[in-house]
């Protein structure tokens, strides 16, 4: 749930049994689904370039899924994602294809992009997901100037933005809210704080507690923290923002609170986190006690295990096609760079 | 026609294409009450509104990631930057963001938005608010860049640029601003990519863009007058995409080429294109290719010390004097 003070943050982190009244259980199974899926789908990447067949880096976002999956499921159809290299998980709770995601990582011609944008850069702007930017800061501009496009065009779309804790420390975080929050834009700033900024834990490089949230008041917002591992709680603190954004109100900033539970990207083991801390958060893994609310909700567990393999046989599907799809034809380089799909430079 | 200076076509441009488009907005510092500290932006926010005339904080990065995603989701945007120098602190945005997003993506986002800035050195204002940076959005895969010399090119080439599907970098030369010229009265849309012959000649073909275009028309006037000698000058107009058979062209006429750029040494526009006449044009030429540009240092302010720094008719003169017999 919303909170703006410790007090209530620790109550809403506590309140994990409620009634299934506001969410009701349609809601609460495509929340699962979202999560389980994007968990799925990153253990497999994660499985393939163990194997050597997905190169570059790779940023998976396994112990987070709760933040896609709760603001996805929120969002309608013509929303804006924008999102970091950490982006496998927004993309396809926003709808895009399993195939296209592992294509693309693995450098096929099905890829999302053909293969031209690889792990760091997934988009599909058909299901609403703007990009995946791999420069920390940047694309919190972008957001903004979408919001600002759906407010000039009078639709009723929503900009949202998910980054990591080390991006409030950039300038383009800063210019990027002020602006939202002077023209009033209809864009909302997802901080998901999974405490460590690549390598470093965030506390020994910014100034206060909460990075997001404790930086608010100085875009005259409210201060917002939401338990990043409870998808009811993402979901509602969403649908709050949403409807502020739609009402014409303005932006949020959300601080969702959080745990990678692996390293960084490919190349880091997580090796500089204490052992503690690790198991605490493993402990609320969104995924096993989203099952559990599921259960405890009266849903029956025959429906949640066949939700469950029927994901992962679509996982394994999009692995199999997708291991036999080709390499792009080298007739793309030179192509799509200029709206007329020609790169040339002279005449 | 009518005569308006180089910054009333600014005005003018952006008003033809405001009226015609309601997708087109434009943002930027000053630009609306203010009507731009060069003043071309003047009567804008008068005539199309605040919703479309949007003055922004000093923040380069947001009002260039603003213009980029209104550009990929419907609008048509006009981004100012005050001075180019600024660049340097979103060039995130502009290097990075803008400019390959379209290949990234494999053609699914398309960002039809012009970044508009105040360029170049002549008004005593020091290294930070004078550099001739052309060079580095031409060293950008994903950008187009261009560069006028006068009010009609400024105005046409502006239009152009709106409308033009692709990101464009529009360099004004501030000391072009109150420069006059004839500009159509008629809706006027130039093409970009398109060099332009201004002065027919025989014996060589001076290269010039933006501020150096006057300059190289005085040196070729006084070089006929006091040498004999026939030059030919091309205005660049458009660094990307370059008008490279224009340029071919002449210097096959010619047999000589000398580029004047205001930019510092280094990798300048007029490198790029020394390489491709030596490489496709090579046994056209009489002589080695040469290029009068600004030393490479950054811009002093005092009126002599600029004076003497940027490019001028005298060196002009004097360099294609003594390299061209």
């Amino acid at each position: 749930m919303v909170s703006s003070s410790k007090k209530k943050h620790a109550t809403a982190l506590t309140s994990e049994i409620r009634a299934n009244d506001d969410i009701g259980e349609k809601v609460r199974l495509a929340l699962f689904r979202s999560q389980y899926e994007i968990r799925q789908l990153e253990k497999r990447a994660y499985d393939m370039f163990l194997q050597n067949m997905v190169k570059g880096t790779s940023h998976l976002a396994i112990g987070q899924e709760a933040i896609a999956a709760g603001f996805a499921v929120a969002m309608h159809a013509d929303d804006y994602t924008y999102c970091t290299y950490r982006g496998h998980a927004h993309t396809l709770a926003r709808g895009a294809s399993m195939l296209g995601i592992l294509g693309e990582l693995m450098g096929r011609e099905c890829g999302l992009l053909g293969g031209k944008g690889g792990s760091m850069h997934l988009t599909s702007v058909e299901h609403g997901a703007m990009g995946s930017y791999a420069i920390i800061g940047s694309h919190l501009t972008i957001a903004v100037g979408a919001a600002w496009s759906a407010k000039y065009r009078g639709t009723d779309q929503v900009a949202v933005c998910f980054f990591g804790d080390g991006t409030t420390n950039i300038g383009a975080f800063h210019e990027a809210i002020n602006l939202a929050a002077v023209w009033k834009l209809p864009v909302v700033f997802v901080c998901e704080n999974n405490l460590y900024m690549e390598y470093t834990p965030i506390g020994d490089v910014t100034a206060v507690e909460h990075p997001a949230a404790d930086r608010a008041s100085a875009y005259g917002l409210e201060s917002i923290i939401v338990d990043g591992n409870d998808a009811d709680a993402v979901y509602r603190v969403a649908q709050t923002a949403f409807a502020r954004a739609r009402g014409g109100e303005g932006p949020s900033l959300i601080e969702a609170k959080t745990y990678r539970h692996g390293g960084h990207s490919r190349a880091d083991p997580g090796t500089y986190r204490p052992k503690e801390e690790v198991e605490a958060w493993l402990k609320r893994d969104p995924i096993p006690m989203y099952r559990q609310r599921l259960i405890d909700f009266g849903i029956v567990e025959e429906v949640i295990d066949t939700i469950q393999a029927d994901i992962d046989n679509a996982v394994d599907q999009a692995t199999e096609v997708a291991k036999a799809s080709p390499a792009p034809s080298l007739d793309v380089i030179e192509t799509d760079v200029w709206a007329d799909g020609s790169s040339s430079w002279r005449n | 026609m009518a005569e308006l200076t180089y910054r009333e076509a600014i005005a003018a441009a952006i008003a033809q294409e405001m009226t015609r488009d309601e997708r087109v907005v434009f943002l930027g510092e000053d630009i609306a009450g203010a009507g731009g500290v060069f003043k071309t932006t003047v009567g804008l926010l008068d005539k199309f509104g605040a919703e479309r005339v949007r003055n922004t904080p000093i923040s380069e990065q947001a009002i260039l990631g603003a213009a980029m995603g209104a550009a990929m989701t419907g609008l048509r945007p006009i981004a100012e930057i005050m001075f180019s120098d600024f660049f340097a602190v979103c060039w995130d945005i502009i290097a990075n963001e803008i400019a390959k997003v379209r290949y990234m993506t494999n053609g699914q986002i398309t960002v039809p938005l012009v970044v508009r800035t105040a360029n170049g050195g002549g008004s005593r204002f020091g290294a930070q608010h004078s550099q001739s940076v052309e060079n580095w959005a031409m060293a950008v895969p994903g950008l187009k860049v261009v560069a006028p010399s006068n009010p009609a090119d400024a105005f046409g080439l502006l239009a152009a640029a709106i409308r033009d599907p692709d990101p464009v970098i529009f360099f004004e030369h501030k000391s072009l601003y109150a420069t006059k010229g004839e500009v159509p009265d008629d809706e006027h849309v130039d093409i970009i990519g398109t060099a332009k012959v201004l002065r027919d000649g025989t014996d060589v073909t001076i290269l010039a863009l933006a501020a150096m275009v006057p300059k190289a028309l005085e040196a070729a006037e006084r070089l006929a007058l006091e040498d004999g000698l026939s030059a030919m000058v091309v205005d660049v107009r458009s660094l990307v995409p370059l008008d490279t058979q224009t340029i071919l062209a002449t210097v096959q006429k010619t047999g000589r080429l000398v580029t004047v750029e205001e930019n510092p040494r280094l990798c300048g526009w007029g490198a790029e294109i020394a390489s491709i006449v030596a490489d496709e044009c090579f046994h056209d030429l009489d002589g080695p290719i040469v290029r009068i540009t600004t030393p490479h240092i950054p811009l002093p302010s005092a009126d002599n010390l600029e004076d003497a720094t940027l490019p001028n008719v005298e060196r002009i003169v004097a360099t294609i004097r003594a390299r061209i017999d």
